[in-house]
Protein backbone atom coordinates (compact mmCIF):
# COMPACT_ATOMS: atom_id res chain seq x y z
CA UNK A 1 0.00 0.00 0.00
CA UNK A 2 1.70 3.27 -1.45
CA UNK A 3 0.82 6.36 -2.73
CA UNK A 4 1.76 5.71 -6.07
CA UNK A 5 -1.48 3.31 -6.38
CA UNK A 6 -3.70 6.05 -7.14
CA UNK A 7 -1.68 7.03 -9.88
CA UNK A 8 -3.59 4.03 -11.19
CA UNK A 9 -6.81 5.89 -12.62
CA UNK A 10 -9.57 3.54 -12.05
CA UNK A 11 -8.25 3.79 -8.45
CA UNK A 12 -8.08 7.18 -8.66
CA UNK A 13 -11.67 7.42 -9.39
CA UNK A 14 -12.57 4.69 -7.14
CA UNK A 15 -10.99 6.71 -4.07
CA UNK A 16 -12.38 10.32 -5.04
CA UNK A 17 -16.09 8.83 -5.79
CA UNK A 18 -15.60 7.78 -2.09
CA UNK A 19 -14.06 10.58 -1.12
CA UNK A 20 -15.44 13.07 -2.89
CA UNK A 21 -19.01 13.75 -1.00
CA UNK A 22 -17.54 14.16 2.45
CA UNK A 23 -15.37 16.62 0.97
CA UNK A 24 -17.92 18.37 -0.31
CA UNK A 25 -19.73 18.21 2.93
CA UNK A 26 -17.53 19.71 4.50
CA UNK A 27 -16.34 22.40 2.56
CA UNK A 28 -20.74 23.17 2.43
CA UNK A 29 -20.10 23.07 6.67
CA UNK A 30 -16.72 25.39 7.03
CA UNK A 31 -17.92 27.33 4.36
CA UNK A 32 -21.21 28.33 5.52
CA UNK A 33 -20.21 28.83 8.78
CA UNK A 34 -17.07 30.70 8.19
CA UNK A 35 -19.23 33.52 6.04
CA UNK A 36 -21.97 33.35 7.95
CA UNK A 37 -19.70 33.53 11.60
CA UNK A 38 -17.44 36.01 10.01
CA UNK A 39 -20.57 38.43 8.04
CA UNK A 40 -23.12 38.31 10.91
CA UNK A 41 -21.40 37.91 14.12
CA UNK A 42 -18.01 39.45 14.13
CA UNK A 43 -17.95 43.42 15.29
CA UNK A 44 -17.14 46.35 12.77
CA UNK A 45 -13.56 47.06 12.76
CA UNK A 46 -13.25 50.44 14.54
CA UNK A 47 -11.51 52.19 11.51
CA UNK A 48 -12.53 50.27 8.91
CA UNK A 49 -16.25 49.46 9.55
CA UNK A 50 -17.80 46.85 7.95
CA UNK A 51 -15.32 46.05 4.99
CA UNK A 52 -13.18 44.64 7.20
CA UNK A 53 -15.32 41.48 6.61
CA UNK A 54 -14.03 41.52 2.80
CA UNK A 55 -11.33 39.83 4.73
CA UNK A 56 -12.78 36.24 4.75
CA UNK A 57 -13.29 35.99 1.28
CA UNK A 58 -10.12 38.05 0.28
CA UNK A 59 -7.60 36.37 2.15
CA UNK A 60 -8.46 32.49 1.87
CA UNK A 61 -8.10 32.78 -2.28
CA UNK A 62 -5.05 34.96 -2.69
CA UNK A 63 -3.85 31.78 -0.28
CA UNK A 64 -5.33 28.73 -2.33
CA UNK A 65 -3.84 31.02 -5.60
CA UNK A 66 -0.56 30.55 -4.50
CA UNK A 67 -1.08 27.27 -2.94
CA UNK A 68 -2.72 25.95 -6.70
CA UNK A 69 0.07 27.21 -8.07
CA UNK A 70 2.66 25.23 -5.51
CA UNK A 71 0.40 22.19 -6.01
CA UNK A 72 0.65 22.44 -10.09
CA UNK A 73 4.66 22.48 -9.51
CA UNK A 74 4.62 19.35 -7.45
CA UNK A 75 2.02 17.35 -9.46
CA UNK A 76 4.07 18.35 -12.66
CA UNK A 77 7.25 17.18 -10.78
CA UNK A 78 5.66 13.75 -10.01
CA UNK A 79 4.52 13.29 -14.01
CA UNK A 80 8.49 14.58 -14.95
CA UNK A 81 9.85 12.23 -12.66
CA UNK A 82 7.38 9.33 -12.53
CA UNK A 83 5.34 9.72 -15.32
CA UNK A 84 1.90 8.78 -13.83
CA UNK A 85 -0.75 10.74 -16.37
CA UNK A 86 -3.31 10.85 -13.05
CA UNK A 87 -0.75 13.61 -11.75
CA UNK A 88 -0.05 15.83 -15.14
CA UNK A 89 -4.48 15.77 -15.44
CA UNK A 90 -4.32 17.02 -11.95
CA UNK A 91 -1.80 19.93 -12.81
CA UNK A 92 -4.01 20.52 -15.77
CA UNK A 93 -7.50 20.73 -13.71
CA UNK A 94 -5.81 22.45 -10.71
CA UNK A 95 -5.09 25.34 -12.80
CA UNK A 96 -8.46 27.25 -13.98
CA UNK A 97 -9.05 26.76 -10.30
CA UNK A 98 -5.87 28.42 -9.48
CA UNK A 99 -6.77 31.42 -11.82
CA UNK A 100 -9.80 32.10 -11.11
CA UNK A 101 -8.72 31.81 -7.31
CA UNK A 102 -6.40 34.57 -8.30
CA UNK A 103 -9.01 36.41 -9.70
CA UNK A 104 -11.38 36.46 -6.75
CA UNK A 105 -8.52 37.78 -4.50
CA UNK A 106 -7.87 40.81 -6.98
CA UNK A 107 -11.40 41.81 -7.38
CA UNK A 108 -11.92 41.65 -3.69
CA UNK A 109 -8.83 43.10 -3.24
CA UNK A 110 -10.05 46.25 -5.49
CA UNK A 111 -13.90 46.16 -3.40
CA UNK A 112 -11.40 46.97 -0.78
CA UNK A 113 -8.88 48.97 -1.64
CA UNK A 114 -11.68 51.20 -3.17
CA UNK A 115 -12.54 52.80 0.13
CA UNK A 116 -9.63 52.06 2.46
CA UNK A 117 -7.01 53.20 0.22
CA UNK A 118 -9.34 55.52 -2.25
CA UNK A 119 -8.34 53.43 -4.84
CA UNK A 120 -9.14 50.06 -7.11
CA UNK A 121 -5.82 49.58 -8.16
CA UNK A 122 -2.00 50.53 -7.04
CA UNK A 123 1.10 49.06 -8.77
CA UNK A 124 1.95 47.53 -5.14
CA UNK A 125 4.02 44.92 -4.76
CA UNK A 126 1.48 42.01 -3.96
CA UNK A 127 -1.06 43.42 -6.06
CA UNK A 128 1.23 43.41 -8.78
CA UNK A 129 2.93 40.28 -8.44
CA UNK A 130 -0.66 38.59 -8.01
CA UNK A 131 -1.34 40.01 -11.66
CA UNK A 132 1.40 38.35 -12.81
CA UNK A 133 0.44 35.24 -11.16
CA UNK A 134 -2.06 35.24 -13.05
CA UNK A 135 -0.72 35.86 -16.70
CA UNK A 136 1.24 32.45 -15.49
CA UNK A 137 -1.74 30.71 -15.22
CA UNK A 138 -3.37 32.46 -18.54
CA UNK A 139 0.25 31.53 -20.41
CA UNK A 140 -0.02 27.58 -18.78
CA UNK A 141 -3.59 27.11 -19.94
CA UNK A 142 -3.00 28.22 -23.26
CA UNK A 143 0.08 25.95 -24.12
CA UNK A 144 -2.27 22.87 -22.78
CA UNK A 145 -4.92 23.55 -25.11
CA UNK A 146 -2.48 24.83 -27.87
CA UNK A 147 -0.76 21.12 -28.14
CA UNK A 148 -2.26 18.22 -29.15
CA UNK A 149 -0.41 15.35 -28.41
CA UNK A 150 -1.57 15.04 -24.97
CA UNK A 151 2.36 13.37 -23.51
CA UNK A 152 3.57 16.28 -25.83
CA UNK A 153 1.16 19.39 -23.60
CA UNK A 154 1.96 17.91 -20.27
CA UNK A 155 5.68 17.66 -20.63
CA UNK A 156 5.89 21.39 -22.21
CA UNK A 157 4.16 22.61 -19.84
CA UNK A 158 5.39 20.71 -17.00
CA UNK A 159 8.65 22.25 -17.80
CA UNK A 160 6.96 25.78 -17.93
CA UNK A 161 5.57 25.22 -14.73
CA UNK A 162 8.79 24.78 -13.12
CA UNK A 163 10.43 27.66 -15.72
CA UNK A 164 6.98 29.91 -14.31
CA UNK A 165 7.74 29.21 -10.65
CA UNK A 166 11.32 30.39 -10.47
CA UNK A 167 10.51 33.67 -12.56
CA UNK A 168 7.20 34.29 -10.27
CA UNK A 169 9.27 33.66 -6.93
CA UNK A 170 11.99 36.69 -9.30
CA UNK A 171 9.12 38.70 -10.32
CA UNK A 172 8.18 38.96 -6.57
CA UNK A 173 11.21 39.95 -5.92
CA UNK A 174 11.84 42.19 -8.34
CA UNK A 175 8.70 44.39 -8.00
CA UNK A 176 9.29 44.48 -3.95
CA UNK A 177 12.26 46.29 -5.46
CA UNK A 178 10.42 48.55 -7.72
CA UNK A 179 7.91 49.76 -5.80
CA UNK A 180 7.31 49.87 -1.75
CA UNK A 181 3.47 49.56 -1.33
CA UNK A 182 0.26 50.39 -0.01
CA UNK A 183 -0.96 46.48 1.47
CA UNK A 184 -0.01 45.48 4.44
CA UNK A 185 2.46 42.74 5.87
CA UNK A 186 1.51 39.31 6.99
CA UNK A 187 -0.69 39.58 9.75
CA UNK A 188 -1.63 35.77 9.77
CA UNK A 189 2.01 34.12 11.09
CA UNK A 190 1.73 31.75 13.79
CA UNK A 191 3.96 33.63 16.20
CA UNK A 192 1.66 36.52 16.41
CA UNK A 193 2.79 39.86 17.60
CA UNK A 194 0.96 42.33 16.03
CA UNK A 195 -1.58 39.47 14.19
CA UNK A 196 -5.31 40.31 14.01
CA UNK A 197 -8.03 39.56 16.81
CA UNK A 198 -8.85 36.35 17.65
CA UNK A 199 -12.70 37.75 17.08
CA UNK A 200 -11.45 38.16 12.95
CA UNK A 201 -8.92 35.47 13.86
CA UNK A 202 -11.22 32.22 13.77
CA UNK A 203 -14.21 32.52 11.59
CA UNK A 204 -10.89 33.38 9.09
CA UNK A 205 -10.03 30.25 10.01
CA UNK A 206 -12.43 27.98 8.87
CA UNK A 207 -13.34 30.44 5.73
CA UNK A 208 -9.25 29.26 5.02
CA UNK A 209 -9.94 25.60 5.97
CA UNK A 210 -13.55 26.00 3.64
CA UNK A 211 -11.51 27.46 0.19
CA UNK A 212 -8.74 24.60 0.81
CA UNK A 213 -11.55 22.02 0.98
CA UNK A 214 -13.30 23.75 -2.05
CA UNK A 215 -9.95 23.26 -4.13
CA UNK A 216 -9.74 19.83 -3.18
CA UNK A 217 -12.76 19.49 -4.06
CA UNK A 218 -12.87 20.75 -7.44
CA UNK A 219 -9.15 19.29 -8.46
CA UNK A 220 -10.63 15.92 -7.75
CA UNK A 221 -13.69 16.47 -10.05
CA UNK A 222 -11.66 18.28 -12.65
CA UNK A 223 -9.06 15.34 -12.91
CA UNK A 224 -11.91 12.98 -13.09
CA UNK A 225 -13.86 14.42 -15.86
CA UNK A 226 -9.87 15.03 -17.60
CA UNK A 227 -9.47 11.24 -16.95
CA UNK A 228 -13.11 10.36 -18.24
CA UNK A 229 -12.93 12.69 -21.46
CA UNK A 230 -9.50 11.33 -22.23
CA UNK A 231 -11.05 7.60 -22.10
CA UNK A 232 -13.83 8.82 -23.86
CA UNK A 233 -11.49 9.82 -26.88
CA UNK A 234 -9.35 6.55 -26.72
CA UNK A 235 -12.45 4.78 -26.93
CA UNK A 236 -13.86 7.19 -30.17
CA UNK A 237 -10.61 6.84 -31.37
CA UNK A 238 -10.75 2.95 -31.44
CA UNK A 239 -14.34 2.89 -32.81
CA UNK A 240 -12.68 4.84 -35.75
CA UNK A 241 -10.53 2.54 -36.48
CA UNK A 242 -12.63 -0.52 -36.34
CA UNK B 1 29.28 25.11 -33.26
CA UNK B 2 30.80 28.07 -34.66
CA UNK B 3 29.47 26.72 -38.26
CA UNK B 4 26.17 27.09 -37.04
CA UNK B 5 26.94 30.68 -35.52
CA UNK B 6 28.25 31.21 -39.02
CA UNK B 7 25.14 30.19 -40.59
CA UNK B 8 22.79 31.55 -38.83
CA UNK B 9 24.22 34.82 -38.84
CA UNK B 10 24.21 34.56 -42.85
CA UNK B 11 20.73 33.82 -42.77
CA UNK B 12 20.03 36.21 -41.19
CA UNK B 13 21.82 38.81 -42.93
CA UNK B 14 20.78 37.20 -46.79
CA UNK B 15 16.92 36.32 -46.11
CA UNK B 16 16.55 39.97 -44.95
CA UNK B 17 14.92 41.02 -42.09
CA UNK B 18 17.19 39.72 -39.40
CA UNK B 19 19.26 42.82 -38.79
CA UNK B 20 16.32 45.22 -40.44
CA UNK B 21 13.06 44.32 -38.87
CA UNK B 22 13.93 44.77 -34.90
CA UNK B 23 15.24 47.97 -35.76
CA UNK B 24 12.56 49.09 -38.12
CA UNK B 25 10.36 48.32 -35.70
CA UNK B 26 12.45 49.89 -32.56
CA UNK B 27 11.91 53.20 -34.12
CA UNK B 28 8.37 52.91 -35.11
CA UNK B 29 7.84 52.28 -31.42
CA UNK B 30 9.91 55.29 -30.12
CA UNK B 31 8.22 57.66 -32.83
CA UNK B 32 4.89 56.33 -32.26
CA UNK B 33 5.15 57.33 -28.33
CA UNK B 34 5.20 60.98 -28.75
CA UNK B 35 2.18 60.85 -30.78
CA UNK B 36 0.61 59.15 -28.23
CA UNK B 37 1.33 61.36 -25.14
CA UNK B 38 1.93 64.32 -26.76
CA UNK B 39 5.34 66.72 -27.57
CA UNK B 40 6.31 67.60 -24.64
CA UNK B 41 9.80 67.87 -23.84
CA UNK B 42 9.97 67.19 -19.92
CA UNK B 43 7.31 64.64 -20.12
CA UNK B 44 9.53 62.76 -23.00
CA UNK B 45 12.72 62.85 -21.00
CA UNK B 46 11.06 61.51 -17.91
CA UNK B 47 9.39 58.03 -19.76
CA UNK B 48 12.03 57.94 -22.13
CA UNK B 49 14.46 55.59 -20.45
CA UNK B 50 11.45 53.38 -19.98
CA UNK B 51 9.97 53.76 -23.49
CA UNK B 52 13.73 52.64 -24.83
CA UNK B 53 13.46 49.36 -22.96
CA UNK B 54 9.61 48.74 -23.57
CA UNK B 55 10.61 49.23 -27.52
CA UNK B 56 13.83 47.07 -27.06
CA UNK B 57 11.87 44.88 -25.29
CA UNK B 58 8.82 44.08 -28.08
CA UNK B 59 11.60 44.02 -30.86
CA UNK B 60 12.85 41.35 -29.42
CA UNK B 61 9.85 39.77 -28.99
CA UNK B 62 9.10 39.93 -32.39
CA UNK B 63 12.08 38.58 -34.01
CA UNK B 64 11.57 34.99 -31.35
CA UNK B 65 9.61 33.39 -33.88
CA UNK B 66 12.72 33.59 -36.39
CA UNK B 67 15.04 31.40 -34.39
CA UNK B 68 13.61 28.28 -34.70
CA UNK B 69 10.64 28.45 -36.60
CA UNK B 70 12.37 27.78 -39.98
CA UNK B 71 15.01 25.87 -38.98
CA UNK B 72 11.74 23.59 -37.87
CA UNK B 73 9.55 24.06 -40.68
CA UNK B 74 12.78 23.04 -43.28
CA UNK B 75 13.84 20.17 -41.59
CA UNK B 76 17.39 21.29 -40.75
CA UNK B 77 16.39 21.40 -36.23
CA UNK B 78 16.14 18.08 -36.91
CA UNK B 79 19.45 17.72 -38.88
CA UNK B 80 21.39 19.60 -35.98
CA UNK B 81 19.13 17.57 -33.13
CA UNK B 82 20.96 14.52 -34.92
CA UNK B 83 24.45 16.41 -35.06
CA UNK B 84 27.30 15.31 -32.25
CA UNK B 85 26.48 18.75 -30.77
CA UNK B 86 24.64 18.93 -27.62
CA UNK B 87 20.91 20.36 -27.89
CA UNK B 88 22.00 22.91 -25.35
CA UNK B 89 24.63 24.40 -27.35
CA UNK B 90 22.90 24.31 -30.44
CA UNK B 91 19.95 26.42 -27.97
CA UNK B 92 22.79 28.65 -26.73
CA UNK B 93 24.63 29.29 -30.11
CA UNK B 94 21.03 30.17 -31.33
CA UNK B 95 20.50 32.78 -28.36
CA UNK B 96 23.36 33.95 -29.33
CA UNK B 97 22.64 34.49 -32.93
CA UNK B 98 19.37 36.04 -32.03
CA UNK B 99 21.21 38.36 -30.01
CA UNK B 100 23.95 39.70 -32.43
CA UNK B 101 21.09 40.22 -34.74
CA UNK B 102 18.42 41.96 -32.57
CA UNK B 103 19.57 42.60 -29.10
CA UNK B 104 23.43 44.32 -30.01
CA UNK B 105 21.87 46.51 -33.16
CA UNK B 106 19.54 47.67 -30.54
CA UNK B 107 21.76 48.57 -27.93
CA UNK B 108 23.90 50.78 -30.76
CA UNK B 109 20.23 52.42 -31.86
CA UNK B 110 18.94 53.05 -28.17
CA UNK B 111 21.36 56.38 -28.05
CA UNK B 112 20.28 57.74 -31.23
CA UNK B 113 16.45 56.98 -30.73
CA UNK B 114 16.89 58.55 -27.47
CA UNK B 115 17.89 62.05 -28.95
CA UNK B 116 14.43 61.63 -30.02
CA UNK B 117 12.84 61.02 -27.11
CA UNK B 118 15.25 63.84 -25.50
CA UNK B 119 16.47 61.55 -23.19
CA UNK B 120 18.50 63.43 -20.50
CA UNK B 121 22.35 63.51 -20.71
CA UNK B 122 23.33 61.24 -17.74
CA UNK B 123 21.42 58.84 -18.99
CA UNK B 124 22.54 58.03 -22.55
CA UNK B 125 25.43 55.91 -20.88
CA UNK B 126 23.24 53.94 -18.22
CA UNK B 127 20.91 52.91 -21.25
CA UNK B 128 22.94 51.86 -23.29
CA UNK B 129 24.70 49.84 -20.46
CA UNK B 130 21.38 48.34 -19.53
CA UNK B 131 20.46 46.93 -22.56
CA UNK B 132 23.70 45.80 -23.31
CA UNK B 133 23.45 43.60 -19.85
CA UNK B 134 19.95 42.86 -20.17
CA UNK B 135 19.22 41.96 -23.63
CA UNK B 136 21.09 38.64 -23.53
CA UNK B 137 19.27 37.45 -21.17
CA UNK B 138 15.76 38.71 -23.27
CA UNK B 139 17.16 36.58 -25.96
CA UNK B 140 18.17 33.37 -24.23
CA UNK B 141 14.48 34.05 -22.22
CA UNK B 142 12.87 34.29 -25.81
CA UNK B 143 14.80 30.90 -27.46
CA UNK B 144 12.81 29.03 -24.80
CA UNK B 145 9.81 30.81 -25.07
CA UNK B 146 10.20 29.84 -29.09
CA UNK B 147 11.49 26.00 -28.07
CA UNK B 148 8.35 25.77 -26.39
CA UNK B 149 5.86 26.74 -29.27
CA UNK B 150 8.10 25.84 -32.07
CA UNK B 151 5.64 22.88 -33.03
CA UNK B 152 2.28 25.07 -32.38
CA UNK B 153 0.63 25.83 -35.94
CA UNK B 154 0.79 30.33 -36.06
CA UNK B 155 2.09 29.65 -31.98
CA UNK B 156 3.19 33.80 -32.40
CA UNK B 157 0.81 35.15 -30.28
CA UNK B 158 0.95 32.02 -27.68
CA UNK B 159 4.90 32.63 -27.41
CA UNK B 160 4.21 36.30 -25.99
CA UNK B 161 1.56 35.33 -24.02
CA UNK B 162 4.45 33.10 -22.34
CA UNK B 163 7.27 34.81 -22.53
CA UNK B 164 6.39 38.33 -21.77
CA UNK B 165 5.63 37.59 -17.67
CA UNK B 166 8.93 35.97 -18.03
CA UNK B 167 10.21 39.20 -19.11
CA UNK B 168 8.84 40.78 -15.67
CA UNK B 169 12.19 40.66 -14.04
CA UNK B 170 14.86 41.60 -16.11
CA UNK B 171 12.51 44.68 -17.70
CA UNK B 172 11.91 46.29 -14.28
CA UNK B 173 15.63 45.90 -13.31
CA UNK B 174 16.70 47.57 -16.76
CA UNK B 175 14.31 50.07 -16.56
CA UNK B 176 15.28 50.83 -13.22
CA UNK B 177 18.92 51.32 -14.27
CA UNK B 178 17.61 53.64 -16.92
CA UNK B 179 15.92 55.70 -14.51
CA UNK B 180 17.95 55.46 -11.67
CA UNK B 181 20.66 56.64 -14.39
CA UNK B 182 18.72 59.50 -15.52
CA UNK B 183 17.97 60.95 -12.22
CA UNK B 184 21.16 60.50 -11.32
CA UNK B 185 20.90 58.46 -8.56
CA UNK B 186 23.25 55.47 -7.78
CA UNK B 187 22.58 52.46 -9.86
CA UNK B 188 24.81 49.70 -8.71
CA UNK B 189 22.25 47.56 -6.79
CA UNK B 190 19.73 46.98 -9.96
CA UNK B 191 22.51 46.63 -11.97
CA UNK B 192 24.25 44.19 -9.99
CA UNK B 193 20.89 42.24 -10.08
CA UNK B 194 20.32 42.66 -13.60
CA UNK B 195 23.71 41.37 -14.14
CA UNK B 196 22.34 38.50 -11.99
CA UNK B 197 19.62 37.60 -13.79
CA UNK B 198 21.26 37.08 -17.22
CA UNK B 199 24.21 35.41 -15.71
CA UNK B 200 21.76 33.32 -13.87
CA UNK B 201 19.33 33.01 -17.32
CA UNK B 202 22.52 32.40 -19.64
CA UNK B 203 23.97 29.38 -17.14
CA UNK B 204 20.52 27.79 -16.15
CA UNK B 205 17.73 28.07 -18.77
CA UNK B 206 19.51 26.19 -22.62
CA UNK B 207 19.00 23.24 -20.33
CA UNK B 208 15.06 23.68 -20.14
CA UNK B 209 14.97 25.10 -23.86
CA UNK B 210 16.96 21.91 -24.71
CA UNK B 211 14.74 19.64 -22.94
CA UNK B 212 11.74 21.19 -24.24
CA UNK B 213 13.13 21.07 -27.99
CA UNK B 214 13.86 17.68 -27.45
CA UNK B 215 10.39 17.02 -26.35
CA UNK B 216 9.13 18.44 -29.37
CA UNK B 217 11.55 16.94 -31.28
CA UNK B 218 10.00 13.39 -30.59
Amino acid sequence: MSLWEYANPVKFIRTTDKVLPWVWALTGICLVTGLVWGFFFTPDDFRQGSTVKIIYIHVPSALMAINAWLMMLVASLIWIVRRHHVSALAARAAAPVGAVMTMIALATGAFWGQPMWGTWWAWDPRLTSFLILFLFYLGYMALWEAIENDDTAADLTSILCLVGSVFAVLSRYAVNFWNQGLHQGATLSLDKEENISDVFWFPLLVCIAGFVLLFIALVFLRTQTEIRARRTRALLAREGQA
Amino acid sequence: MRALLARDLMLAIRAGGGFGLGLAFFLIVTVLVPFGVGPQTDLLSRIAPGILWIGALLACLLSLDRILALDWEDGSLDLLATAPLPMEGIVSVKALAHWITTGLPLVLAAPVLGVLLSLPLPAYQWVVISLAVGTPALSVIGTFGAALTVGIKRGGLLMSLLVLPLYVPTLIFGAEVARRGAEGLTVQAPLLLLAGISFGVIALLPFASAAVLRINLR
